[in-house]
């Protein structure tokens, strides 16, 4: 009974999205019945008591130095593991760089069924249904699950955190029968990139400019508007293979997979491939001089318009906003 | 070293989506079937390798109907050696692939095996890792470079705001990213080479299913937004809008 939640940890820190998955978690069970319990792999506790305030009423620990970084054997035999302990309905992961990769390995460990990258969970007469994109997006399909557990990893920032008044989770210690020194597999470096900026699918405001910008120094008019926000910078395909943008900007069907708040298409013409990859955010601003470009299809707002005069303007009344406050 | 690389048949990525009468499946009428195109840089990785080592064989498998022949067809024509064809009518779900791959391909000790990082019809990303736990292998998912050394593997994927580089012993499971290598195209000597190169058909079982596909639905079209206005004129507006309605800003 109850939902069993993967606890993803980096450099001893919990990750924010652990907490979105600890709030469809706790609606969840509250379907389903029983409670809502954290597994986490990890050197030292990152502070797992505190989670309890985002859902998790107790958190399974499997401590190891070994598990300071991702250790795709040892977190499999983990959850594995917990699954064994607490015989969830369900167990969730978020669709992170971590949980794509560990989620199919714990599904094969145990035999079961996994839906990945969803966007939306039912649960209607004790059966789970969940909703996942197919087709870059074109498509919506809907999975039920013939086994028990039913594992689900869910794309991040699609689901709200809870904040219960709760009390503190109750950590306790998950012994495993492995030796992580065996595993043939050891991540050896880790390089930051973008300069403290969170990722692109982690961020709440995205600016993504594409061909519209003519050249690659032109996208210091996006970072102005992104700094301005507050926001993280993306590109469109076009640019990045023109070597405009690094490869780990680009939005869409062969990039990221991006659920913003707000999302600022600029000069960009929303091919469907581009499309795949943001079509989830909450609020879509495109900003073209084309009337006819398929952006505007999806955006929220449209701003017809030369981008070189729009988003500097744009960029200064955001400023201006922040400046005065409400 | 024998290689050995999962390819996948699916719908091209410009397919206008249509729902088949059972209300689960994609309609296949007019449907452009394509190598999946993650899976060409898997082959591509696979031949460098090959050349790199000047010795080794590169099999191919793919798990599918009648029309997978032709996209094994492809990869041979590319450089592949030989091919395996795991006939399947119906479609099976990530696990009942990766268990068919499993048994497919665990008899031939591959030194390394290739996959692509997703599918671009189901968008699963599960049939690497779910092989690689099959055949108790270590797995290194979206795999932007590689370097063979010895009998290790020094690979670097992207995570999260960075890179992370991992080390691997063979044998082992890679899913390919784009960005990890520029996929050849297959010469016209190679297209007839492939014509000759052997494709050892086997028909496949699944199993138990592990997930039902109950719906597959066009997504609700967005509420339909609205043109702001034109030109920097405008501004105000959209800034009012994204502050007052929207509430983002
Ligand atoms: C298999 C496959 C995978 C793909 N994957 C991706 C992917 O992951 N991500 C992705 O983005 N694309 C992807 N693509 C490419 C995609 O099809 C498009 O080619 C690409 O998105 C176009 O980029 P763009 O919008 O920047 O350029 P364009 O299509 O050239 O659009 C430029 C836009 O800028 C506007 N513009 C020009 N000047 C101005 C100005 N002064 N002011 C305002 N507007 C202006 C134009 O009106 C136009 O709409 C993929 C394609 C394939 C075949
Ligand atoms: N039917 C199949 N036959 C062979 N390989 C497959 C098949 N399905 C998936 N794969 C491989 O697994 C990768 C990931 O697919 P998926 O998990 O379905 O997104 C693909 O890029 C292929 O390399």
């Amino acid at each position: 009974m109850g939902v069993l939640v993967f606890i993803e940890q980096r450099g001893g820190q919990v990750r924010p999205l652990a907490r979105e998955v600890l709030g469809e978690a706790t609606r969840l069970a509250a379907r389903l019945g029983g409670p809502v319990v954290g597994v986490c792999a990890a050197a030292q506790d990152p502070g797992l008591a505190a989670l309890g305030d985002a859902g998790a009423s107790r958190v399974l620990l499997a401590r190891h130095e070994a598990f300071a970084q991702y250790h795709a054997a040892g977190y499999t035999r983990a959850v594995a593991a917990a699954v064994e302990a607490v015989k969830p309905a369900v167990v969730l992961f978020g669709a992170s760089a971590i949980g794509k990769d560990l989620a199919p390995r714990v599904a094969a460990r145990l035999g079961v069924g996994l839906a990945t990258d969803c966007v939306a969970l039912s649960a209607e007469g004790g059966r789970v249904i969940a909703t996942r994109p197919v087709y870059a997006g074109k498509a919506i399909q809907k999975v039920a699950f013939p086994k028990v557990p039913a594992i689900v990893s869910l794309r991040p920032k699609v689901f709200a955190p809870v904040a219960t008044n709760g009390n503190a989770a109750a950590v306790e210690d998950l012994p495993l029968a492995y030796d992580p020194a065996t595993s043939r597999a050891r991540v050896t470096r880790l390089a930051a990139s973008s300069g403290g900026k969170p990722d692109l699918t982690e961020s709440e405001i995205i600016v993504s400019g594409g061909r519209g910008l003519k050249g690659p120094e032109n996208f210091k008019i996006v970072e102005e508007l992104a700094d301005a926000l507050g926001a993280t910078v993306g590109a469109s395909r076009a640019v990045v293979d023109a070597g405009w943008r690094p490869h780990a900007d680009q939005v869409g069907q062969t990039g990221k997979t991006v659920s913003p708040k707000l999302y600022v298409a600029v000069g960009i013409s929303g091919a469907i491939q581009h499309l795949a990859g943001m079509s989830s955010s909450r609020c879509i601003v495109a900003i073209n001089k084309d009337p006819e470009a398929p952006i505007f299809k999806v955006a929220d707002y449209g701003l017809v318009g030369d981008l070189f005069e729009v988003v500097p303007a744009l960029a200064k009344a955001v400023r201006e906003l922040n400046a005065h406050g409400a | 070293m024998l290689q050995v690389v999962c390819i996948k048949q699916v719908a091209d990525t410009e397919t206008r989506v249509k729902i088949a009468p059972d209300g689960k499946s994609l309609d296949p009428a007019g449907v452009t079937w394509i190598l999946n195109p993650y899976d060409e840089f898997a082959i591509e990785q696979a031949l460098a390798v090959r050349e790199k080592l000047g010795t080794g064989e590169v099999v191919v498998v793919s798990l599918g109907p009648a029309g997978a022949a032709t996209t094994l067809r492809n990869a041979l024509a590319m450089g592949a050696d030989r091919a395996i064809h795991l006939r399947a009518e119906r479609p099976f779900d990530s696990l009942g692939v990766a268990r068919a791959l499993a048994g497919a391909i665990g008899p031939l000790a591959p030194g390394l095996i290739w996959l692509g990082r997703q599918a671009v019809d189901d968008d699963a990303a599960q049939v690497g890792p779910m092989l690689a736990e099959l055949l108790d292998l270590p797995c290194v998912t979206v795999v932007a470079g590689f370097e063979l050394e010895g009998s290790r593997a020094v690979v670097e994927r992207e995570i999260e705001g960075g890179r992370e580089v991992v080390e691997v012993t063979l044998p082992a499971v890679f899913t390919t990213d784009k960005g990890l290598n520029q996929p050849r195209y297959a010469s016209l000597k190679g297209i007839m080479a492939a014509k000759k190169k052997p494709i050892e058909e086997k028909p496949v079982e699944p199993g138990e299913a592990a997930l039902e596909v109950v719906a597959l639905e066009l997504p609700p079209p967005r509420a339909a937004g609205r043109i702001v206005g034109q030109g920097v004129a405008a501004v105000p507006e959209l800034v009012r809008v994204l502050r007052e309605e929207a509430r983002v800003i």
